[in-house]
């Protein structure tokens, strides 16, 4: 008797936490995460590059958003800038502030990844006749990304996490839609067990994801030892 | 064809170049000997930009640049008629190494890919690579990469190819199919400036041989000169100890 109840509310409420995880959570991830590899791209190869002016203002940046809580800059932008006469809506908020913090954190482990490819790998591109952006595009860039992979893998897979943060701002995605079904049945912890297991699901695709991308990459590399 | 007047180079306190001439004429090929330290790499990079000398000049084609004032244009256009062999091979990693041939002509020279292909299928099967052109750096012996750094400089058909001891990161049986290589392009008359320890390849590939220590120029002739008959008792006390002698103080 007491198992059939559970697993009929565990049934019912999978599909109503699953169809929020692909409506929302799985958007909010991915739009949020391919504009924050743009951002992180660009500040990285300007700081690399050691462009003036433009690189203070990374920095500041960086320092800006690695230096505060992702909570609060979701609150900032959310209940704060409608003071300021700017008014979003919950997920284009959402993916504002995403995409900006997890820009400043990439773009530090891409810098880290243009550094670690040979200065030797930038004086031959000049020596055959390639100018500077012909071969960051094609000769550091393509290098500095197989290295920055696994890294950037494990950011992505925190990111699918904290858009749980989003519910603070009313974006109905995965966790919120397990709030309002624990308001009605009082389960919290069969729910938030079932939310935290769909949420596992998710990260576990990306794993697997991640070393099958790995295995592409590193399909000439050779192997050490 | 190509001349240097007066180079100069200080990293810091050290200066590295003391005010070095030299002279290179089509279908040269020059060897650079002299220790470790001595300045030849320091040099070879600096003739290509790779480091700003302080002061001197390059004249190159009948046109005269100032060292450390040469404009970013006309250093991009010297470097599309030189070419450069690294000691460490410097091949692009994430290239095959008839992409690592081709990169040069099509993104740096604007050649059509078909053509490019053909060219760089032909550089490759002359350094003995037919059949690796689909191989990554990383699938490839020293030697191999090294032969196919020979490939990727050949093919942009410069008109001389600086060589920075090309064969130093490579064992003995290596370094033989890499001077094999040099020696063949020598013989069609390519015009090369090589760094080297090899003494055996500027004895007998070489026409002129150039012996520097302490950032000068010790001694430069014709090779014939400078092995049979040389000028400077520096010269005669290095080729006493880099060709296999042992230096008198430890055969007394």
């Amino acid at each position: 008797m007491f198992s059939s109840r559970i697993w009929s509310l565990l049934a019912d409420s999978f599909w109503k936490i699953l169809l929020p995880g692909l409506t929302a959570t799985i958007p909010l991830t991915v739009i949020s995460f391919s504009l924050a590899m743009v951002i992180a791209v660009c500040v990285a190869m300007v700081q690399f590059a050691n462009v003036k002016v433009l690189k203070q203002l990374c920095r500041f940046y960086i320092w800006i958003f690695r230096g505060t809580p992702l909570l609060v800059q979701l609150f900032v932008v959310f209940y704060g800038f409608p003071k300021l006469g700017i008014l979003m809506e919950p997920f284009p908020a959402a993916v504002l502030v995403f995409s900006l913090n997890e820009g400043a954190y990439s773009a530090e482990t891409i810098r880290a990844a243009l550094e670690a490819v040979p200065v030797g790998q930038l004086e031959a591109g000049y020596c055959v006749g390639l100018n500077y952006l012909q071969i960051m595009r094609r000769i550091i860039l393509p290098q500095a990304m197989r290295t920055a992979f696994p890294p950037l893998s494990n950011s992505l897979i925190a990111m699918v996490k904290d858009t749980s943060l989003a519910a603070n701002i009313t974006v109905t995605e995965m966790f919120m839609a397990t709030q309002r079904i624990v308001a009605r049945t009082h389960e919290p912890l069969l729910l938030y067990i079932e939310v935290g297991l769909i949420y596992l699901l998710f990260s576990t695709v990306l794993t697997k994801l991640q070393s099958w991308g790995e295995k592409k990459l590193n399909a000439h590399r050779r192997k050490a030892g | 064809m190509l001349s240097v007047r007066n180079i100069q180079k200080s990293f810091g306190a050290l200066e590295v170049l003391k005010g070095i001439d030299l002279k290179v004429e089509q279908g040269d090929v020059v060897a650079i000997l002299g220790p470790s330290g001595s300045g030849k790499t320091t040099l070879l990079r600096c003739m290509n930009f790779l480091e700003t000398a302080d002061g001197g000049e390059l004249i190159f084609d009948g046109e005269t640049y100032a060292f450390g004032r040469v404009h970013k244009r006309d250093i991009a256009k010297i470097r599309q008629k030189t070419a450069f062999v690294f000691q460490n091979y410097n091949l692009f990693l994430n290239k095959t190494a008839l992409q690592n041939v081709t990169e040069g002509l099509i993104i740096g020279r604007k050649m059509p890919k078909a053509q490019a292909m053909e060219i760089g299928k032909k550089a490759l099967a002359k350094v003995g690579l037919a059949d690796r052109v689909d191989f990554y750096p990383d699938q490839l012996s020293g030697g191999q990469q090294q032969r196919v750094a020979i490939a990727r400089a050949v093919a942009t058909d410069p008109e001389i190819i600086y060589f920075d001891e090309p064969t130093s990161a490579l064992d003995p049986e290596l370094t033989g199919e890499v001077l094999s290589v040099m020696r063949d392009l020598a013989r069609e008359g390519m015009t090369m400036l090589v760094v080297t320890h090899e003494m055996g390849f500027a004895r007998t590939v070489s026409n002129k041989v150039i012996l520097m220590e302490d950032g000068k120029i010790i001694e430069q002739g014709s090779s014939e000169d400078f092995f049979e008959h040389p000028k400077e008792e520096r010269t005669r006390a290095f080729l006493r100890l880099t060709q296999g002698g042992i230096p008198e103080e430890i055969s007394k």
